[in-house]
């Protein structure tokens, strides 16, 4: 069983809106309900085989349980409803239909998970058609993040998978009335193998009216898939190419109306006046004001602007810390207890004795990482689209938590759970960042406010603002390294960034990692990798300071003090394909490379980058400073046995872009209680002049269960870029991002001898 | 006011300072233009207009009255995809699929005005178009199997 996901940074605070039930319309229209009855659900699924997973499939859910247990003690959403629901159905036409309450946010589950199910169930892949996330049809899911698709939900669909291709021979059995051993099932078809006859799944399934269990099936071991393992393309690609796919800021709901909130001029502001009386005169335009939540609800989205810029709003906001002081007010302010949870795990076993391991060192280091506060922007923006009929809720929303946001809009509304639908189409990308539900919250509130469905899409700047960032921190690292190489103490602290992946992967007799959770100034929460990004560019830019201090090369230096097997695998693959140690000298050029594991994945990669003038990168506004262009990547990358080895790729790829932004110069600027870089035209994010020459090695591992991926190639490039950077240039640069305005001035510079 | 879209005439009652994003999409129900930023700086809203790329969530209505409009619903012909979109396909060219209508559609302007452009003139075109899953080498190697250029 994969590790549990360290960390959950969701939120230890007070949902954004509280509304006063007694402001709540009772006089809502009636119309026909889309919502889908409880009870409902079997007569929904009319005949054929039913695929239900028997308690033993509840593993999974437990130790989400245990994950959750960290958040807001308000979320209800932390046990699986005790109902049992269906996973699998083939329909009396032959008609295969999956359910599962994971998401589909570009990770492409989509597709391994169908892939998953057809290798058991011995179908084309194409003939699955798998319904997502949502709470009225599909099972009880904790939520889609940690990587946890692929090691805990793929096994219970293979399950799944393998029981209905049992229960299809059994069907057959009958039938035919012959022996199990003569039924085959092969390609969609169950063929009696004495008689040479063969039938589509709809022909055993047609008339029956059968409810099964799953329990204890057996699977496919990856030695032997032979649709798991391979490329399969995306199986909703043409929908994104022909633009068909709906997303959630795409739906039209009959007689729907456009919303938008007001925000306040500051975070923690207050509202203390408020005049709607030119809003209000445009025309077409209703305000909805409940408290400080303040939001209007108008037929178009030209109309809707013009309502919000004509509210007159005054807040009263406090004074809040900006970047300047940003590190000093993390080690200023520990958190205190935090209520009703147990918040991130703090530390790793510590060994040893550090101080002794320090006196036995011949070079001792000590040094001051940082991390500032990152973005997420998924292009599509938090958006939701909220329906009531009568006191039942239905909302479509693009969220990693749909059962989260479930319980969110009951609290908010005072109305049982069992009486909001939340449904998340196919959504435009959340890396971490669609955690929470606030889009849902507030298109419902304005939905009940005119008795109408109401869209409601998030601006940039609202997204920029309003949601939550990856966490900023401080790692201090205290090391000691002998003469011939060998560390013989490592302390680690971090504050506030996060646990993830905190203790080092080296041998080190002597060694200690602490978290330190701290007050934060900005919201924060999830974010690809979370803090495992942190904890890597911290100790691997460390362990080159240590290799150069001792004289050593950097790969020679990581291998005389590792001996964990995958990680050295995947050090020499990405070594190898580079060819470490074969560039020559150059001025104004250097390597670096780096390794890390985390979440079950192994990940090693080495760069090349070049100095450069800045005109050269064409940025809009060009610093005196030169920049630093990455030319390189190579990733070698090991997560047991590959499920879809283009998918794969397409995610370290992914992740080696989206590292670059964090790495190079991605970073949220903030004043007393504003954001500063609201807009992607001050807050830059990595584009086409970006992208280095990619090579990928990836290291399958048949005889191991498979990882999740989506995370782990994230945390490599940062320190391979900053140790390329101290080899171009003997400058080691301590703070993500390394190089916002060039590689002369950081943002806000730490080094420190 | 007239708007042409795929070729075909719409008639309709707007108030021509309305941004094309949003009468193409809750008017029309050319949701396929998508809003990313409001502000020009990611290209998720691209459209065609009389075959350029145009931001559209930045371009008055009125400015594309008359004109010929092509949104990522009016490539295809007759169910037949554009080769562009096929070679997204083939090449695994998106993840979440939110940046492709418009990563398409510049890349359609692209070839239509340089058919067989070389990478440094892929990046040039589609600079101004952000995918946040980080899948540009697929796109530069779709836009090359588009093109017939063999992989560098």
């Amino acid at each position: 069983m994969p590790e549990i996901e360290q960390e959950r940074y969701e939120l230890f605070e007070a949902p954004l809106h509280h509304f006063d039930p007694a402001g709540f319309d009772k006089a809502l229209f009636d119309k026909e309900g889309f919502y889908f009855e409880r009870r409902d659900f079997f007569k929904f699924l009319g005949g054929g085989l039913v695929l239900l997973l028997a308690l033993d499939g509840n593993a999974g859910a437990q130790e989400g349980a245990r994950q959750e247990s960290g958040r807001n003690p308000a979320f209800r959403g932390d046990a699986r409803p005790p109902e049992l629901t269906a996973w699998l159905r083939i329909g009396e036409d032959g008609a295969i239909t999956v359910y599962t309450g994971k998401v589909e946010v570009g990770q492409n589950i989509r597709t391994s998970l169908a892939q998953a199910v057809a290798e058991e169930l011995h179908a084309p892949l194409n003939s699955l058609q798998f319904v997502l996330a949502d709470t009225d049809l599909t099972p009880y899911d904790m939520g889609t993040f940690g990587s946890r698709t692929t090691p805990l939900m793929a096994p219970q669909m293979k399950k799944v998978g393998a029981a209905a291709r049992e229960a299809l021979i059994d069907l057959a059995v009958d039938k035919w009335k012959v022996d199990r051993t003569a039924v085959t099932v092969a390609a969609g078809r169950v063929k009696n193998n004495s008689s040479g006859e063969s039938v589509g799944f709809g022909e055993l399934t047609r008339g029956q009216k059968l409810v099964k269990t799953v329990d204890g099936a057996t699977v496919t071991p990856p030695a032997a898939w032979t649709l798991e393992g391979t490329s399969a393309p995306k199986v909703n690609a043409r929908e994104m190419v022909t633009g068909a796919h709906r997303y959630t800021s795409d739906l039209v709901r009959p007689g729907m109306l456009y919303g938008r909130v007001l925000r306040p001029a500051a975070f923690k502001a207050k509202l203390t006046s408020f005049d709607a009386k030119e809003a209000g005169q445009q025309h077409d335009a209703v305000i909805v004001r409940d408290g400080d939540f303040v939001g209007a609800v108008a037929p178009d989205e030209a109309t809707l602007s013009k309502a919000i810029s004509a509210m007159k709003a005054e807040w009263s906001a406090e004074p809040q810390p900006s970047n300047a002081e940003l590190f000093a007010y993390l080690k200023a302010h520990p958190a205190a207890q935090r209520a009703g949870g147990d918040g991130p795990a703090g530390a790793a076993p510590a060994h040893g004795d550090i101080e002794q391991g320090l006196q036995a060192a011949d070079h001792k280091l000590d040094a001051t990482y940082t991390v500032q506060y990152i973005a997420h922007i998924p292009l599509e923006p938090r958006a939701a689209v909220a329906e009531w009929n009568g006191d039942k809720l239905t909302v479509w929303t693009g969220t990693q938590r749909p059962w989260g946001v479930k319980s969110d809009l009951a609290e908010a509304f005072k109305i049982p759970e069992d009486r909001v639908r939340v449904i998340v189409p196919d959504t435009g990308s959340a890396y971490g960042g669609k955690h929470t539900g606030e889009a849902a919250v507030e298109a419902a509130r304005l939905a009940r406010a005119v008795g109408k469905p109401v869209k409601l899409i998030w601006s940039r700047e609202e997204e920029f603002t309003w949601a939550y960032f990856r966490p900023a921190g401080v790692i201090d690292i205290r090391s000691g390294v002998t003469k011939d190489g060998l560390i013989t103490a490592w302390e680690f602290h971090n504050y506030n960034s996060g646990p993830s992946a905190i203790d080092t992967p080296y041998d080190v007799a002597n060694r200690a990692s602490q978290f330190h959770p701290t007050d934060t100034p900005l919201r924060q929460g999830s974010y690809r990798g979370l803090a495992a990004t942190a904890n890597h560019f911290a100790r691997e830019s460390h362990m080159d300071d240590l290799a150069h201090a001792a004289g050593f090369d950097p790969l020679e230096f990581r291998l005389k003090n590792l001996k964990n097997p995958r990680l050295r695998a995947v050090l020499q693959a990405a070594a190898e394909k580079f060819g470490w140690g074969k560039a020559k000298g150059e001025p104004k050029r250097g390597v670096g490379l780096a390794c890390g594991v985390e979440k079950g994945g192994y990940v090693a990669m080495c760069a090349e980058i070049s100095i450069v003038p800045s005109e050269f990168l064409g940025a809009e506004v060009a610093p005196a400073a030169p920049k630093v262009r990455i030319d390189r990547v190579v990733t070698a990358f090991e997560c047991g046995a590959v499920v879809n080895p283009e998918h794969l790729k397409n995610q370290i790829e992914g992740s080696v872009v989206m590292a670059i932004g964090g790495a190079l110069f991605e970073a949220v600027e903030f004043a007393n209680g504003r954001i500063l870089n609201p807009h992607l035209a001050k807050y830059r994010v990595p584009r086409f002049s970006d992208v280095p020459a990619m090579e990928t090695v990836l290291v399958d591992r048949k005889d191991l269960p498979s990882a999740g991926a989506g995370e782990t190639p994230i945390v490599g490039l940062a320190p391979a870029v900053g140790n390329a950077i101290f080899q171009a240039t003997g400058t080691r640069v301590r703070s993500l991002p390394m190089v916002p305005k060039g590689l002369e001035t950081p943002l806000v510079s730490t080094a420190r001898a | 006011m007239e708007l042409v879209v795929n070729q075909k005439r719409y008639r309709l009652l707007v108030d021509p300072g309305r941004m094309l994003l949003w009468v193409l999409r809750d008017e029309l129900e050319f949701t396929g233009a998508k809003y990313g930023c409001g502000e020009g700086q990611c290209g998720a809203c691209t459209v065609l207009i009389d075959g350029a790329p145009v931001r559209s969530c930045l371009t008055h209505v009125s400015a594309a009255a008359g004109k010929e409009i092509t949104t990522i619903e009016g490539l295809a012909e007759n169910g037949k995809l554009h080769p562009v979109q096929e070679a997204f396909i083939q090449t695994d060219a998106m993840q979440c699929g939110y940046c492709t209508p418009g990563m398409i559609l510049s890349s359609v302007a692209l070839l239509k005005k340089t058919p067989h452009p070389g990478e440094p003139e892929i990046r040039r075109a589609l600079q101004g178009n952000i995918c946040r899953c980080g899948t540009y080498p697929r796109i530069i190697a779709a836009v090359q199997m588009a093109a017939g250029v063999q992989h560098a």
